[in-house]
């Protein structure tokens, strides 16, 4: 009944894929176990130790923000102005960011009629500003431009454009061509084809990646504000820098509260977007789409 | 049924609704738009704009630009003691010219040891000559500056007509004394006095003793004499072959740090590697215990869900300070904090591809007779597989640029490099040496996962 050849190399295949898996586990555990004995060793402190002080700092700061009683939501309200100037920061790189990959997608995709020596052109430029390490970039322009939030929001508008770019460009591969052609045998140009044959379809898409990019962003402002570009990062730095325990507490709280607040917000539209259009706001969004 | 005529005003009268529609759409777009300018104009006076772009030194971009790519040598006076005189590499000590019989000046600096009478040729007509204190400055269309040192004061002597603004001669701010004169008539030439020292510098393209130091034997060898060295040559040291001697002499260079920025940069890849796939690897069971499909229990679910959203929110900038504290500099401290961070992502994105799942695949399994362990092995895991394998890659990718932040915070790694190098902002041919480094690292990383992601991807889809 069964050909036995056929049941021998299919055998032998699944022998050979088990091999492989074995393998890919076996390399995986030594990169990993030979990998942390490395790190350890090259720590400055070792991994024993540092697990029995690995709630120090914490306690150490709660316990400072303790003693301040009352006063210290007086001090989380002080550092509000540094949480909005990094929310700034984020929001206006995600805009300016998403705007230009909105454009940069729509050169760089197959099935819209672009120009055709213009997309790989367009496309390894993205993936440049996607790669090019943000801390490089800001702390050349910090030097250029002196430092304030705007070299930290150039450095994340920048990577949001490639990052962004990438994934509109996929939305993009994905359209339907139909309303293309539609609207091409209507005497449509390039730019009223795009505007009303692609831009409906791709829209809910793009407003998903782009409040998850802001999301992202919040946290990238944070962190580049700590290397000298203002922002709750550079309040933290100094915090830390003069040892006052309370002042990184309320930091902190702050970055924590709102990076909830934004995560499981943005969350919550992503899923209404993907849903069935129960918000109020997404029935009017289908309009204008 | 169908209008023969197109009456366009009776058409849009008869469905009113969609011209609202329409309408309504319109006016939120253009709304949109709007608000987005609104806040932009916010964003520009938040940001200053205006006064950065007034405060901004692009100049120092040139200036940056320059020194990166070139290097210059110092012809170095002080005026305190006597014969105190030195040519040097970068002004380094460790590179200057005219101490060791086989390293004589330059040929286009003139001078005596003790540096009385200096003559040096700039190139492309500029000429310095020293003379006791007194320097000249021989400017082609332009004419021969004279600066000395009178009562405490550093005077100058220019040509008639306007003073060029390559010129800058400065005052003490409290005594008003003229204490600086600084010309630089083009950006690879430079003559600087103070009431202290005289300093002149040329500046010639390429890195310097980017290969071996200065004072090293080996410093100037064409690649054929160093493969004649490796090949027949005795030994130069007689300690070590003659390979060993080179790669060492390369590794140990002082000014460029080889050896430190390779091992900097394997502590960031390091970083990556480590809390990326402890990330997965803890974040996958969790998920199973965190998707619906899975388990039963309500409140385990919840727990690992805010479980999640604690790990994400605290955020890789939080955890890196708290275990910079705990565990101190190197790459395990960055290995934990992305691995933290990433266990909540990971768990999430995973927990949620759980609940997606195609339950179809898991109940032919079972009809089979399978027990829990070969259902999910054979119903669950090929479905989850490819996501896990590509998130899992792109975290990668993604976090070899985390680490190199991380790092700059304190954790370590070629980050805090870069940090030290620009701040002493003393070499900006190391500064870019190092940018050039990481970024080569980044894509390196980067192309690997994408080319990994395709090949697995494509082979799990494409296997019978």
């Amino acid at each position: 009944m069964v050909d036995p050849h056929l049941h021998q190399t299919v055998v032998a295949l699944e022998r050979r894929r088990r091999l492989y898996s074995a393998l890919t586990i076996v390399v995986v555990a030594l990169i990993l176990v030979s990998g942390y004995a490395q790190a350890e060793s090259m720590n400055s402190g070792g991994f024993i130790q540092g697990l029995r002080k690995f709630f120090d700092y914490p306690q150490d700061i709660v316990a400072a923000a303790w003693d301040r009683g009352g006063e210290f939501f007086v001090i989380v309200w002080e550092f509000i102005p540094a949480l909005i100037d990094t929310l700034n920061i984020a929001a206006t790189a995600t805009l300016l960011g998403g705007a230009l990959a909105v454009v940069l997608a729509f050169l760089s995709t197959r099935n819209l009629d672009v120009w055709p020596p213009l997309i790989p052109v367009v496309r390894r430029s993205m993936d440049i500003m996607r790669t090019f390490p943000e801390l490089i970039l800001a702390l050349f322009l910090i030097f250029v431009l002196g430092a304030s939030s705007v070299p930290a929001m150039i450095a994340v508008a920048v990577h949001t454009v490639g990052a962004l770019g990438k994934l509109f460009s996929e939305v993009n591969e994905n359209v339907s061509r139909q309303p293309i052609e539609g609207l091409e045998a209507a005497g449509a140009n390039w730019m009223q084809r795009m505007r009303f044959a692609v831009l409906p379809q791709v829209l809910p898409n793009y407003t998903s990646y782009f409040l998850l990019r802001f999301e992202i962003n919040v946290r990238a402002s944070a962190i580049l504000g700590f290397v000298g570009a203002g922002g709750l990062g550079a309040e933290l730095r100094r915090s830390i820098g003069w040892g006052s325990g309370h002042e990184t507490a309320a930091l902190l709280l702050l970055l924590f509260v709102s990076i909830m607040i934004i995560d499981q917000t943005s969350a919550y539209l992503r899923r209404a977007l993907a849903g069935d259009g129960a918000l109020p706001w997404q029935r009017l969004k289908g309009a204008a789409a | 049924m169908s209008a023969t005529t197109f009456e366009a005003a009776e058409l849009l009268a008869r469905h009113a609704h969609t011209v609202r529609h329409v309408r309504r759409g319109w006016m939120i777009t253009v709304g949109g738009l709007l608000a987005v300018l609104v806040y932009l104009t916010y964003a520009w006076t938040a940001f200053d704009i205006s006064g950065l772009i007034a405060n901004a030194e692009p100049e120092r971009a040139v200036l940056l630009g320059t020194d990166a790519v070139a290097h210059k040598v110092h012809i170095t006076k002080g005026l305190r003691r006597q014969g105190d005189f030195e040519v040097a590499i970068e002004g380094e000590r460790t590179a200057t010219y005219g101490q060791q019989p086989d390293r004589p000046y330059p040929a286009w600096v003139r001078a005596d040891p003790e540096g009385r009478h200096v003559d040096i040729d700039l190139g492309g007509g500029y000429r310095a000559t020293i003379d006791g204190d007194v320097t000249t400055l021989t400017v082609p269309d332009y004419g021969t500056i004279r600066v000395w040192i009178e009562g405490g004061e550093v005077l100058a002597d220019l040509p008639e007509g306007p003073v060029p603004d390559w010129i800058r001669h400065a005052r003490h701010p409290t005594s008003d004394l003229l204490i600086k004169f600084d010309a630089r008539p083009t950006i690879g030439r430079r003559v600087q006095v103070t009431r202290s020292k005289i300093e002149v510098h040329r500046y010639f393209l390429g890195w310097e003793n980017f290969f071996f130091p200065f004072r090293s034997p080996l410093h100037g060898m064409s690649p054929a004499a160093l493969a004649a060295l490796v090949t027949v040559e005795p030994r130069l040291d007689p300690a070590l072959p003659n390979w060993q001697l080179i790669l060492k002499t390369f590794w140990d260079n002082p000014e460029w740090q080889h050896g430190v920025i390779a091992v900097a940069l394997f502590e960031t890849i390091l970083m990556a590697v480590l809390g990326t796939f402890t990330a997965a690897l803890v974040g996958l069971p969790l998920a199973f215990l965190a998707a619906r499909t899975f388990n039963k229990i309500g409140p385990i679910r919840f727990f690992l869900r805010r479980l999640f959203d604690f790990l994400r929110g605290i955020d890789m900038l939080i955890w890196s300070l708290i275990f910079i504290r705990a565990f101190g500099l190197g790459p395990l401290t960055g290995a934990l904090a992305i691995a933290f961070t990433d266990t909540g992502t990971l768990g999430k994105l995973f927990s949620e591809a759980l609940e997606n799942i195609d339950r179809k695949q898991e109940e032919g399994v079972q009809s089979t007779g399978a027990n829990f362990f070969q259902r999910t092995r054979f119903g669950v895991i090929p479905q989850i597989l490819p996501v896990f394998v590509s998130q899992g890659l792109y975290y990668l990718e993604s976090n070899t640029r985390s680490a190199t932040v991380i790092g700059a915070l304190g954790a370590g790694g070629i980050g805090l490099v870069l940090v030290e190098t620009m701040r002493t902002s003393r070499d900006w041919e190391n500064t870019l040496y190092i940018i050039i480094l990481t970024v080569m690292v980044v894509m390196t990383m980067d192309a690997l996962s994408s080319w990994l992601r395709r090949r697995l991807i494509q082979g799990a889809s494409g296997a019978p």
